[in-house]
């Protein structure tokens, strides 16, 4: 699979059918053009077109009312609206790198959490001596077909006030948090409860200071409850579609390979260690990168528990840029955003391709 | 399972490579599996339960999976049959959710097939460049999209109908690529022989191609329907009247409180329960295409 993501068109017997090639392109150009028409004009017209035509519209200040492509009035304020989300001291800025820091913290815990976990059920349901091996894959893998807004209801059950979580965590003698209404970061409930803090006044250094309009005691804070019960769903419902794509590669991994160490005597740990995890390093590299880019476009989600609350610990880039244009009609600040977003995500994939160049070659040498 | 294990296991024995676990390592290994599948499953358990549960019952006991009085209060209003005067549109959310997915299913894999067959197969000028294109296409995030493809639907005059609904989703850059992918698994010499006895490429295309492609275009298939039924960000900014809503927007709405209706989790688990129905359904019966289209590259939005 991670053939299918990079892998080149194979040459298609050009350079044999040389002769045959100039009247075949003729009577086949025509063909092929029209076999391509429908899927060329409709994602030319819906994935391409939007793109350029927001890309204008971010450097306009458009209410939304008047439709500038067809006549109606927007003004031209050129770079004013990137510079309002990442120079201008203000509400903008301070709401954008809020959900800059949510982002960033929901990556940081979700991506490991997902690769490791869909990793381990991936080796669990591959035991070939496990009893009922494909109930416990459907089992795994059924969560990531379901749709988000339907899991997130769910979710919002399960981790009510009084909901089944708290229920089952009273029984061992701890009463949970409010977790959708609650906006305290994880980091400071943590040390709050170890008393080194207290996370409901902060004070000093951190507090006084900032960056981007947030202070230090706000950007160190960790993810929120709140978001973290959403990373919780996040991880939930797209572990068994990784660990899809691990068992397809654990299942591709030869025989031969694991009955020659075993003849080596290796026992499992270093079977694992020097087996099986090297032969799964192209698909790690490609499920990261899919847990990454999926991870900054969290939406759905974000738009049923709470839409940015309790107190904007949830809002997210995407959800920001839908926000200021539909609800805020600040249509230039939203597509701003959308671009922002999306060289986020550009750079992320590029510097983890860079990465794993870096670690292809050195496994070659 | 994929066919190449199923070889694999015919030409060497199952036998595991390394001596099993002892007995005790072995429960405690049951014991950590069948909770991880309790903690994937309890989730779907509870949610039925809870939709055949009172209110107050789902309030006073969210673990219970036996609702203490069973009713069916939730399916009744959700289907209109109980005369309650705030009744939810479940009906219209699921007419739209089927028209839509059926068309776009339908249409996906017809104009994916043939874009797919022509870029795998046919010699055309400009086909590189329209393939660098595609796969361009397919690295833009979708909710990076939210607002262009407003700004698009709004100037086209198809904002809030079911035209700006459907058309943008009616070709998917994933699918194009995935039907190109197995038309070059496919042996030329089948085509050649048929060119050669005079068939032409539209001939080839529907008589011999597509039923040969029967595993990929039923892969394509659940990979649209799924997609299309799960969903939620096109449809929310293509419309906004109610009577354009989804099961997905629609529950979206009933879920945020947009409906102004308090708790009421039993009519809100019961109106997701049934809006997974169907893909559960599918997943059921084809779960192993979800597998390869999985294991396609592409990715879930």
């Amino acid at each position: 699979m991670s053939q299918t993501v990079s892998r080149p068109a194979p040459p298609t017997g050009r350079a044999a059918s040389r002769p045959g090639r100039r009247r075949r392109v003729g009577r086949q150009g025509l063909v092929g053009w029209l076999f391509v028409s429908p899927a060329v004009v409709l994602l030319g017209l819906f994935m391409l077109l939007p793109v350029l035509m927001a890309a204008w519209v971010s450097l306009l200040d458009w209410n939304g009312q008047s439709n500038p492509f067809t006549g109606g009035k927007a003004e031209f304020i050129g770079l004013e609206n990137y510079r309002d989300l990442l120079v201008d001291d203000g509400l903008d800025r301070t709401l954008f790198t809020t959900s800059l820091r949510n982002n960033a913290y929901y990556v940081l815990l979700f991506v490991p959490l997902v690769t490791i976990l869909s990793l381990s059920l991936a080796l669990i349901v591959n035991q070939r001596l496990i009893k009922a091996r494909s109930l416990f894959r459907t089992v795994f893998y059924f969560p990531s077909v379901t749709s988000t807004i339907a899991v997130s209801t769910v979710f919002l059950f399960l981790f009510q006030g009084s909901g089944t979580v708290n229920r089952l965590l009273s029984w061992i003698g701890i009463t949970g948090p409010n977790w959708f209404a609650d906006s305290r970061g994880v980091l400071w409930v943590l040390l709050g409860a170890l008393g080194i803090v207290d996370p409901d006044h902060p004070s000093g250094l951190l507090a006084d200071h900032g960056f981007l309009g947030l202070s230090w005691f706000e950007w160190l804070s960790g993810p929120s409850v709140a978001m973290c019960t959403m990373i919780l769903l996040a991880t939930w419902t797209t572990s068994g579609q990784f660990m899809v794509i691990f068992l397809a590669a654990l299942q591709d991994i030869p025989r031969e390979l694991e009955e020659a160490a075993a003849l080596d005597g290796v026992n499992r740990r270093q079977l694992l260690r020097h087996v099986i995890l090297p032969a799964l390093r192209p698909v790690l590299f490609l499920v990261l990168t899919l847990a990454l880019i999926g991870s900054w476009q969290v939406f759905d989600m974000v738009y049923v528990m709470g839409q940015g609350a309790p107190g904007n610990t949830t809002l997210t880039p995407a959800f920001l840029s839908y926000q200021s244009g539909f609800k805020d009609a600040d249509f230039g600040q939203g597509a701003a955003i959308a671009f922002i977003l999306f060289a986020i995500i550009l750079i992320c994939t590029g510097v983890q391709r860079w990465l794993l160049r870096e670690r292809s070659g050195r496994s070659a040498r | 399972m994929s066919s190449a294990t199923k070889k694999r296991a015919r030409t060497t024995p199952e036998a595991p490579v390394l001596p099993r676990f002892g007995v005790p390592w072995r429960v405690i290994g049951y014991v950590v599996v069948i909770g991880m599948a309790m903690l994937y499953l309890l989730p779907f358990a509870i949610q039925l339960a809870t939709s055949f549960k009172t209110g107050p019952d789902a309030a006073a006991n969210p673990l219970t999976l036996w609702p203490t009085t069973p009713t069916t209060a939730a399916y009744e209003r959700l289907f209109g049959l109980s005369d309650s005067a705030s009744s939810v549109p479940f009906l219209r959310w699921l007419g739209n959710s089927t028209v839509v997915t059926v068309v776009v299913t339908c249409s996906r894999v017809l104009f994916d097939s043939m874009a797919g067959y022509a870029l795998a197969r046919l010699d055309f000028v400009g086909r590189r460049l329209l393939f660098v294109l595609l796969l361009s296409i397919m690295a833009v995030p979708g909710v990076v999209l939210l607002i262009p493809k407003f700004l698009v639907l709004n100037t086209f005059g198809m904002f809030d109908t079911y035209a700006g609904m459907i058309v943008p989703l009616l070709v998917d850059a994933a699918g194009i690529f995935i039907m190109k992918q197995f038309f070059e698994s496919v042996p030329r010499e089948v085509e050649e022989a048929a060119r050669i006895d005079g068939a032409g490429t539209f001939r080839i295309f529907w008589s011999i191609v597509l039923p040969m492609a029967r595993p990929a275009l039923i892969t394509l298939t659940v990979l649209s329907f799924q997609g299309s039924w799960n969903e939620f960000t096109h449809y929310l900014v293509s419309t906004q009247s109610s009577e354009y809503e989804t099961l997905t927007t629609g529950l979206a709405r009933l879920v945020s409180g947009g409906l102004g209706s308090g708790t009421l989790y039993p009519l809100k688990l019961a109106a997701a329960a049934l809006s997974t129905i169907p893909v559960a359904i599918l997943f059921f019966c084809f779960q192993r295409y979800f597998v390869r289209g999985t294991n396609s590259g592409s990715i879930k939005e």
